[in-house]
């Protein structure tokens, strides 16, 4: 015998990770569009083991495989590594991260919606720490045929066609005793961030509205997260600009656009309170830009969204919102 | 005055189904073969029965008395004849039984005689008599007793008027409005007079322009602040306490009611019962009802109270795939168990559903704390949070996060990507708390009556000693008084305990003995040596300790 209520939503898990996975296409096509097609098997590789652990993990904890694999949570962590990651690595390099990032940081904390940590950023951090130099090997700008790339995820060295990420090249600029502006007239730098990069950033920004639209996400996490890079970004900037990068550098280097729409945003480890989630993401940035100025790796976003993922029950516990009728409490 | 409109936070917008009946006027549905009208009203009241199977009634007939200032009278909805008055399954998801009186119609509908109240010139106390005697019960769902809620001392500002029927499929009030709004304003005016209430706020909601348009014919040209307002179309708005927030912007927090903060609310429904009872002598014993869902002819109907589910359902002719029948809306009404149970005062609409029209839930999948739950929630909850309490058997920590504010309006339920069955977890850990409350209240209880059943006892050991010790000195003091020669050695002393009492009052009563032995008939230790008779004495002394000792043996509790 069923309870009230007898009638339901047209929706599911499967359709809000789909929704997702669309929102990611832009994105993934400019970065087609810059840097060749390489990606896409990125995609394909990160996406088959994603899913392949987790229905073994599934079948090993005796769970309906079916059911849980179709929810799409998996490929949307695969994805985001594929995405996070630098295209050349490695291709056993990537599978390591999302076999782990499912079994270690999703399956074993309980599978969906159990994990305190975002699991792709898990991942991301695991690696960097494990593989710093492969993790710091980014294509240089411009696009790559796939045979090459098939070469370069199948572990030859070809260095020359390997640089350093726009943030990386800023960091080591400035060790070097160049100056801010110097640094982004090199070949490395476009308009705004690094060359490509920043068209890539864009198609994050589209597909994050959408989410909005959707109602996937609400606007408090990226409104945050944006709003505290800028502020971060702009105080330093305003006090030396020939040391510190501008905020529309920021907001357009890195993965500070992924971030702020598909990497804060994950509901699973994020807060959940509205005035939670403006502290949670806020404190993002201003952790990252900590990281990107003064810290030993070129981008923090990974480590200080673990940080953050730590102070959830804490955040949510202290900003629970007034209920109806209780609001003089 | 009404300035703007107020918002509640949350809410869903489900399909609503309503124009599947929308358009049936109000038929009075036929007379039934049987029926069984319950007399219990809420689980706060149940009539108390005045007829016996046999016996003649009449459309009207007082059958049931109220037992409690929370009960109202229970009446016969037709003419006929008492078959019996039995348990008989009740419209509950329990199916738990009830006492009914089954009353077969002599199909006259012959109504018993109906005086009318002019209300404005009788007190407002024997005016609230009247409701509770005719019936009156709130039709919304809750039947709470309408002479409680009019009743309230002054302090009422605003009367509102729910006719904002937000559950999907229904259409009864709908009807109503659109079909007697005379009537329904009719109600109004007297449940303003009830309440002293300053103003009339009619809140429809505004997919139901018909109604709205019904109601302001009939309010056209009345006197006084009476407004008929549109409110949007967003369930749960029809809630007591969200309408409330949306037509004045009052809160009310759980626990309180409207008339605390100078509002009291109504169903339409209600208010045209107000008017049939007062302004025509009629006690409640029908109300209009929408059969729709998975049915040939949707329709809506003036039925009976007692009349049976079955016939009810009968009337709108489900189709052969027809499964589960609600009682109530989609949201917040139930399953029945069983179909011979009879449609009560809160009866609004039965669905029929079928796999097509309801289709059964995919299954559950874990949280994702999307907070989905969260946007539409109209308590302002944080339901997952709660979802996580209740699963975790965290009760405390889902009652500090308000468990008991959540309304089981089911926007949470229904919207939920995991298809969790939110609503489930909370009906279950209130019950929970319920019963562990219950648990400790009874061994309170017990601990009570233990530790006063202790007391009585000790109390009544002192009083006995007390009374013995009185007794003893009155003895001793009398002794005294007699054997002057032969003065108690213990009688100076003032008795210090209860045994002390006993063991002077003993000694006393050798004393006595003795002397009376004495004097009697000289005993064979009359001619003694000094020795012997010390001897004598001496066993004396130790019978009387021992009497004293034994005596004080007879009360090992002591202390």
């Amino acid at each position: 015998m069923l309870t009230s209520p007898f009638v339901r939503k047209p929706t599911s898990v499967q359709q809000v990770m789909f929704t997702v996975l669309i929102a990611l296409l832009p994105a993934v096509a400019l970065y087609v569009w810059q840097f060749g097609p390489g990606i896409v098997v990125n995609l394909i590789i990160a996406t088959v083991s994603a899913v392949g652990a987790e229905a073994a993990v599934l079948k090993l904890r005796k769970k309906p495989v079916g059911l849980y694999v179709s929810d799409l949570s998996a490929v949307v962590t695969a994805w985001l590594i594929a995405l996070t990651f630098p295209t050349i690595l490695p291709a056993w390099i990537l599978i390591l991260a999302t076999v782990l990032s499912i079994v270690a940081v999703k399956q074993l904390y309980g599978g969906l919606g159990q994990n305190p940590f975002n699991p792709a950023m898990a991942a991301y951090c695991l690696m960097i720490v494990a593989y710093p130099s492969a993790m710091s090997q980014w294509p240089a700008a411009g696009w790559m045929d796939l045979s090459t790339h098939l070469q370069l995820i199948g572990g030859a060295s070809l260095d020359a066609i390997t640089g350093a990420t726009p943030l990386d090249a800023l960091r080591t600029g400035l060790r070097s005793g160049t100056d801010v502006n110097g640094i982004l007239a090199r070949e490395a730098f476009g308009i705004l961030g690094g060359r490509g990069w920043e068209w890539i950033g864009l198609g994050y920004l589209a597909g994050g509205l959408f989410l909005i639209q959707r109602r996937v996400i609400t606007w408090h996490l990226p409104t945050a997260f944006l709003a505290g890079m800028v502020l971060m970004s702009g105080l330093f900037w305003i006090a030396n600009p020939a040391h510190y990068a501008s905020p529309l550098f920021h907001l357009a280097s890195g993965g500070t656009l992924l971030a702020a729409f598909f990497i804060v945003t994950d509901p699973v480890s994020g807060a959940t309170t509205p005035r939670g989630k403006l502290i949670f993401a806020a404190s993002i940035a201003l952790i990252t830009y900590l990281i990107r100025n003064f810290g030993a790796y070129p981008d923090g976003i990974a480590f200080a969204v673990l940080l953050m993922n730590l102070c959830v029950p804490l955040i949510d516990m202290k900003t629970q919102p007034r209920v109806f009728g209780h609001k003089g409490d | 005055m009404i300035a703007g409109l107020f918002r509640f936070k949350g809410g869903i917008k489900p399909e609503t189904h309503k124009n599947a009946s929308a358009g049936a006027p109000i038929q009075i549905a036929p007379l039934p073969k049987q029926l069984i009208v319950p007399l219990r009203q809420s689980p706060r009241a149940t009539a108390e029965c005045i007829v016996v199977p046999g016996q003649k009634v009449l459309k009207g007939e007082r059958i049931g008395l109220p037992d409690s200032p929370l009960s109202t009278a229970v009446h016969a909805p037709t003419s006929g004849t008492v078959v019996e008055i039995t348990p008989h399954a009740m419209a509950h998801p329990s199916g738990l039984q009830t006492r009914c009186v089954v009353i077969e119609p002599d199909g006259d509908e012959r109504w018993v005689e109906r005086p009318t109240l002019d209300y404005q010139s009788t007190s407002p106390k024997e005016a609230l008599a009247w409701l509770r005697d005719h019936g009156i019960v709130g039709l919304g769902g809750a039947t709470f007793p309408s002479h409680i809620k009019a009743g309230v001392d002054g302090g009422i500002e605003t009367l509102i008027l729910n006719g904002a029927e937000c559950e999907p499929w229904i259409t009864c009030d709908d009807r109503l409005m659109r079909e007697r709004a005379d009537g329904i304003v009719a109600g109004a005016l007297i449940l303003k007079h009830l309440t002293g209430a300053r103003e009339i706020v009619f809140g429809v909601e505004d997919n139901k322009p018909q109604a709205i348009e019904a109601l302001r014919t009939a309010i056209h040209g009345l006197s006084g602040d009476i407004t008929v307002i549109p409110v949007p179309s967003l369930y749960p708005a029809g809630g007591e306490k969200q309408l409330i927030r949306v037509l004045t912007g009052v809160e009310i927090p759980h626990g309180k009611l409207g008339g605390d903060f100078g509002v009291q609310c109504f169903n339409v429904g209600t208010a045209y019962a107000v008017n049939r009872a007062i302004n025509h002598g009629e006690p409640l014993v029908s109300r209009v009802m929408t059969v729709t869902g998975n049915v040939e002819k949707p329709g809506n109907f003036e039925v009976l109270i007692g009349t049976p589910v079955e016939a009810l359902l009968a009337l709108g002719q489900p189709k052969a795939d027809t499964g589960r029948i609600l009682m109530g809306g989609p949201m917040m009404g139930f399953e029945l168990p069983r179909l011979d149970v009879p449609a009560t005062k809160a009866t609004n609409c039965l669905i029929a559903t079928s796999p097509a029209l309801f289709p059964p839930p995919p299954p559950e999948m874990n949280c994702i704390r999307c907070g989905a739950c969260a946007a539409v929630c109209p308590a302002e909850l944080q339901p997952f949070e709660l979802y996580w309490f209740s699963r975790a058997r965290n009760f405390g920590k889902a009652q500090e996060y308000h468990l008991f504010d959540c309304i089981e309006c089911g926007c949470c339920s229904y919207v939920c990507p995991s298809q969790i069955r939110l609503v489930d977890y909370y009906r279950f850990a209130k019950g929970e708390i319920w019963a562990r409350e219950r648990e400790k209240s009874a061994a309170d209880a017990a601990r009570e009556r233990f530790e006063f059943r202790n007391e009585r006892q000790a109390r009544e050991k002192r009083e006995k000693a007390e009374k013995l010790a009185a007794k003893a000195a009155a003895t001793k003091a009398k002794l005294a008084a007699t054997s002057a020669d032969a003065p108690a050695p213990a009688a100076a002393d003032a008795p210090a305990s209860p045994d002390d009492a006993k063991r002077a009052l003993i000694a006393a009563a050798l004393e006595r003995a003795k002397a009376q032995k004495a004097a009697a008939e000289p005993k064979n230790t009359d001619a003694l040596t000094p020795a012997q008779a010390a001897q004598v004495a001496e066993a004396d002394e130790r019978r009387a300790a021992k009497a004293a000792t034994d005596t004080a043996a007879d009360a090992p509790e002591s202390n």
